[in-house]
């Protein structure tokens, strides 16, 4: 009975980790809306605009790569690490439902790939830019 | 101050996964060539270490090296895949109770890279180097090029299909 009853919390426990671990869903637009809260801080501030996002991600920034040469110059297509060759799915949502839609996955992908192509991180105004671009672009 | 609840939830989840993962691990004990036995996993790794490259496997390099790789995720091979701490912690863990053993001047550097290993070198130098400047393989850090099924961590010899 006592032998029922541990392997009943254990079970219990096991499910209590599992049901935790999908991180908690977004959609593109809320993440946009968190990004334009931090860019309104600037007065400067005069909204996102998706023209602006594609001109940042197709150009160089002093480096060698630019967005575009991971993720090509369509978004809603796949593109190809240019370093080491792998696919990389799509980064429009329009094209691959999963993008856009992690908070924590967003922010870590900007922080990285911003330091590779631009020597630093992203400000609200150019990471709010380009998702207004990636919003835009169709299959 | 959401944020730090939900990485308190997520610390526990990767504490269940761990115990998981340790239990499977538990079951293998490994050299570091050869791809015939089954793989060891852990979800945080596959995802992460899996992202720009495939996830290389632990025991292809000694738990020295990955850990020194793992000190400096901020600067990798010309790159930035810096991760947060805890998730840095778990999949350092991982690495280095699944590395391999092979032994190294101690007190040479860690070797970071797997394709300059003396073991690595040994397996490839029938390949010719016609191959290896092929631009579909690149780099020999390019597993996948030539190992069809390095995705899933298998480098049999019978998966391997050389570009011509
Ligand atoms: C050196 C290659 C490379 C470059 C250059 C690059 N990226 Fe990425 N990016 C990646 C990889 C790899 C991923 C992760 C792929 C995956 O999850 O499948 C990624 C993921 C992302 C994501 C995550 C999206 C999500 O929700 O899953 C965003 C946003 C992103 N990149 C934006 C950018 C922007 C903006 C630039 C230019 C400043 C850029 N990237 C430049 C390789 C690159
Ligand atoms: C942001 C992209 C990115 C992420 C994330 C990443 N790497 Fe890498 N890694 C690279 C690049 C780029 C290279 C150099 C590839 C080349 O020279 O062909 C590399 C090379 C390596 C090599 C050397 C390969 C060789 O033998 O030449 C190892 C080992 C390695 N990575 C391990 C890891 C581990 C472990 C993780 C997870 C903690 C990780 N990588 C995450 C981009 C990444
Ligand atoms: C250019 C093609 C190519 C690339 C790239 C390549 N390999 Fe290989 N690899 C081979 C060939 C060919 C053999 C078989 C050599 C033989 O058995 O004579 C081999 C053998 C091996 C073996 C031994 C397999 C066995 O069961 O005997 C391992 C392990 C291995 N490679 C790992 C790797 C890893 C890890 C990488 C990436 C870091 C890599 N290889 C990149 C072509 C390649």
């Amino acid at each position: 009975m006592s032998r029922i009853n541990t392997l009943l919390i254990l079970l219990l426990v096991v499910m209590s980790g599992l049901a935790i671990q999908p991180a908690l869903a977004e959609t593109p637009n809320q993440i946009l809306s968190a990004v334009e809260s931090s860019a309104k801080t600037a007065p400067e501030f005069r909204g996102f605009s998706a023209t602006r996002g594609e001109q940042f991600f197709k150009s160089t920034h002093g480096n060698d790569w630019s967005c575009a040469s991971c993720h090509t110059e369509d978004p809603a297509g796949s593109g190809k690490h240019a370093k080491t060759n792998k696919v990389i799915k799509a980064l429009a949502p329009s094209a691959n439902a999963e993008r856009l839609t992690d908070p924590a996955k967003v922010e870590k992908w900007f922080k990285r790939n911003c330091n590779d192509v631009l020597g630093r991180v992203c400000t609200p105004q150019e990471k709010g830019d380009v998702i207004a671009y990636l919003l835009t672009t169709r299959k | 101050m959401s944020s730090v609840y939900r990485n308190a939830l997520r610390m526990f989840a990767v504490i269940m996964l761990l115990a998981g993962a340790v239990a499977v691990a538990q079951a293998d004990d490994d050299e570091h060539e050869g791809g015939r036995r089954a793989s060891v996993s852990n979800a945080k790794w596959q995802a992460e270490c899996g992202s720009c490259h495939v996830a290389f496997p632990p025991r292809m390099l000694p738990a020295a090296s990955w850990r020194e790789m793992m000190s400096g995720l901020g600067k990798h091979f010309g790159t930035d895949a810096s991760l947060e701490a805890p998730v840095a912690l778990e999949i350092g863990a991982f690495l280095e109770k699944n590395a391999g053993t092979g032994k190294q001047e101690p007190t040479a550097k860690p070797q970071l890279r797997i394709s300059e290993t003396r073991w690595f070198v040994r397996e490839h130098d029938e390949v010719p180097e016609r191959v290896w400047k092929n631009p579909l393989v690149k780099s020999p850090a390019n597993c996948a090029a030539c190992h069809t099924r390095a995705e899933s961590g298998d480098y049999r010899e019978r998966n391997i299909r050389m570009p011509e």
